[in-house]
């Protein structure tokens, strides 16, 4: 992956030392991957047999265990989280390239103290503005609305996308805007022609870290869309999980359910994944 | 910082010379536009910054306003209440508030120490590059990308004191050998718990009187103890991340110059390798910090408040006194002492952030 350094090939264990490493890498990756055993094997078991005595054996016959019912349950509310997650990414990743350029490339007097302020924006405990917030979408008439999330996540979306396409664009040597100057290009025809063009990689970085941030919010879409047919699926799934009615192996698969999107993302796409998680602890 | 009068006065090395012609370039009048370029960059990003001003500032003012005001109704009520502050007041009395702050500070405590401890070093193990090296790395960065509620819902499934992990203590016959010991066998309630371990009453108290006679039991709540596991299998590998990409600026002739001087391989970490990295330890206990200190959907969807509020931190109460007991001006204040705890950690490091520009 792009953060290691290029050149460097995987070495077979030689040393007594590297075989102790080896096998405490192997212990960890034991209990890392435990709840996603715990998860699958759950979930494909029949109702009838899970029980808690046999949680970690495996299912004694193939079958779609819980995940009928899991899907069944969760498909409208996927719908919604995708209905929420990808226009709030698109608006969000275009807004905060505009942004990002601005605060890298045009400075004015006192733009740095606005930036720190935005980026405040992304560390509050959004808590503290929820009731005002609740108040406002009221008054707006798109509260307990998918649009009324879509608005709250792209607002609050803001920070830290401007702060990930400032870093980036930071990196791009000035030489390149001199030189568009020189041939008369102004602010927005730079942004345009030359800027944009060489963005492409910070908008697939910015999307997949906008996407899975979106997908897996709960506070917002609990509090702000108080009807269940449009929850996103992290409200429904913990809604699924507290009723007695249902089975452990229904709520198992719909946890898978519900953690496919960004599990895919980060299996396919992990690199930009990585490199998101980065750029978002400010430095970059 | 150099105002731009006085930099353009002394242009010193190359580098300035340039700097200045850019601004020059930069800042040459258009004929075009009716605006200077700097001008209308400010202008476009106005609407975003207006937003950010109201959505977060503002809402925050008016936060501050709510934890002062007599609404704690259905009905609107934004007179202030008399005296100023009483609903501080009536929080910090409540002993659901203390076991709450207990709780987020050794959450938070544990948290760290275990996320950045294992992050550090399995990013010094990773480091050596041996065979399978990204499978390792991609699983152990792999549940950053759940949601929390997954999380939760696992982990509370494993920690189910009927099944899980007590199975594993059975299984793996560690019973027989505590009651070969002569002991009692070991069935702990985990999340059903109400134990507080380590309690510290007694040995403060002694210290400071009045901590004897507090309702809360100072000391690590049992109950607490599956959530911080399931928090660091989260965020973990964010550690491990952060010190991956760290190590990769660490250039490899320190270790070599540090292994020709005759440190063993232990020291060379220990001595040169990890106070290089003292930077990203810094950025990441207060990012996994703040996190923590907002912590809400893990344990929403893991125990809840937990017994005897074991488990209740002050997202949950924000949460439960807001919207289900309606005490909007009691939520209000816990969500501005959650902010203020948070601002502790973040301004300062922004702060820094932004001076080294």
């Amino acid at each position: 992956m792009s953060i290691l350094p290029l050149g460097m090939r995987a070495s077979l264990p030689r040393k007594p030392r590297d075989f102790v490493i080896l096998g405490f890498l192997i212990l960890c990756l034991i209990f890392f991957l435990m709840p996603i055993y715990v998860m699958v094997v759950t979930g494909l078991k029949e109702a009838t047999s899970v029980s808690l005595s046999t949680m970690w054996d495996l299912p004694s016959r193939l079958s779609g265990g819980g995940f009928m019912e899991a899907f069944q349950r969760l498909r409208p509310n996927m719908g919604n989280s995708l209905m929420i997650a990808i226009p709030a990414t698109i608006i969000s990743a275009c807004w905060g390239s505009v942004n990002g350029y601005l605060f890298a490339k045009w400075k004015f007097r006192g733009s740095n103290v606005l930036f720190a302020l935005l980026v405040f924006g992304m560390f509050i405990p959004y808590q503290s503005i929820l009731i005002p917030l609740i108040l406002f979408l009221e008054f707006l008439k798109i509260y307990g609305t998918i649009p009324g999330l879509v608005v709250v996540h792209v607002i609050y979306g803001l920070p830290i996308v401007s702060l990930i396409f400032r870093n980036y664009f930071a990196n791009i040597p000035d030489e390149i805007i001199e030189a568009a100057r020189i041939d008369g290009a102004g602010l927005v025809r730079i942004f345009t022609k030359v800027m944009l063009p060489l963005s492409l990689p910070a908008f697939v970085v910015v999307s997949i870290f906008q996407f899975t941030n979106i997908w897996n919010d709960f506070l917002f879409g609990v509090t702000i869309l108080p009807n269940p047919q449009s929850q996103p699926v992290t409200v429904a799934l913990n809604n699924l999980s507290g009723s007695f009615s249902v089975d452990w192996n229904v709520v198992m698969a719909g946890a898978i359910t519900a953690a496919l999107p960004t599990a895919l993302v980060y299996i396919f796409l992990g690199r930009f994944f990585i490199r998101g998680l980065l750029a978002g602890s400010v430095k970059g | 910082m150099k105002s731009p009068t006085a930099r353009r006065a002394n242009p010193g090395t190359p580098e300035r010379v340039d700097e200045n012609r850019l601004r020059w370039i930069k800042e040459k009048p258009r004929r075009r536009g009716r605006f200077s370029d700097r001008t209308l960059s400010a202008i476009i990003l106005s609407p975003a910054m207006t937003l950010i001003l109201i959505f977060v500032y503002v809402f925050i003012a008016i936060t501050v306003w709510v934890s002062l005001s007599n609404w704690h109704t259905m009905k609107i009520d934004m007179s202030i209440r008399d005296p100023l502050g009483a609903t501080y007041g009536q929080m910090f009395m409540m002993p659901r508030w203390h076991a709450n702050l207990r709780n987020v500070f050794i959450f938070t405590a544990l948290f760290l120490t275990l996320s950045i401890g294992f992050g550090l070093l399995l990013a010094i193990l990773l480091d050596r590059k041996l065979i399978g090296h990204t499978i390792f790395r991609n699983v152990f960065l792999f549940p950053y990308a759940l949601s929390f509620i997954v999380t939760g819902i696992a982990w509370r499934w494993i920690f189910n004191p009927e099944t899980g992990i007590n199975i594993l203590i059975d299984g793996l016959g560690i019973n027989k050998l505590i009651q070969g010991l002569g002991g009692p066998p070991l069935h702990p309630g985990w999340t059903t718990d109400p134990a507080v371990l380590f309690s510290l009453n007694n040995w403060l108290g002694a210290l400071f009187p009045p901590i004897k006679s507090m309702s809360i039991q100072l000391g690590i709540p049992m109950a607490l103890i599956p959530v911080i596991i399931a928090a660091a299998w989260q965020l973990t590998g964010f550690a491990m991340s952060m010190y991956i990409a760290g190590l990769a600026t660490v250039p490899h002739e320190l270790r070599e110059a540090a292994r020709i001087d005759g440190a063993t391989e232990f020291q060379v970490y220990t001595k040169v390798v990890i106070p290089q990295l003292n930077p990203v330890t810094v950025s990441t206990a207060i990012i996994l910090g703040h996190v923590s200190l907002k912590i809400f959907d893990l344990i929403f969807a893991m125990t809840g408040v937990g017994p005897g509020f074991a488990t209740d931190v002050p997202g949950i109460f924000v949460f439960e006194m807001t919207f289900k007991a309606t005490r909007y001006n009691l939520g209000a204040a816990a969500s501005v002492i959650m902010l203020l705890l948070v601002s502790l950690i973040i301004v300062p490091y922004l702060w820094a952030n932004m001076r080294k520009r």
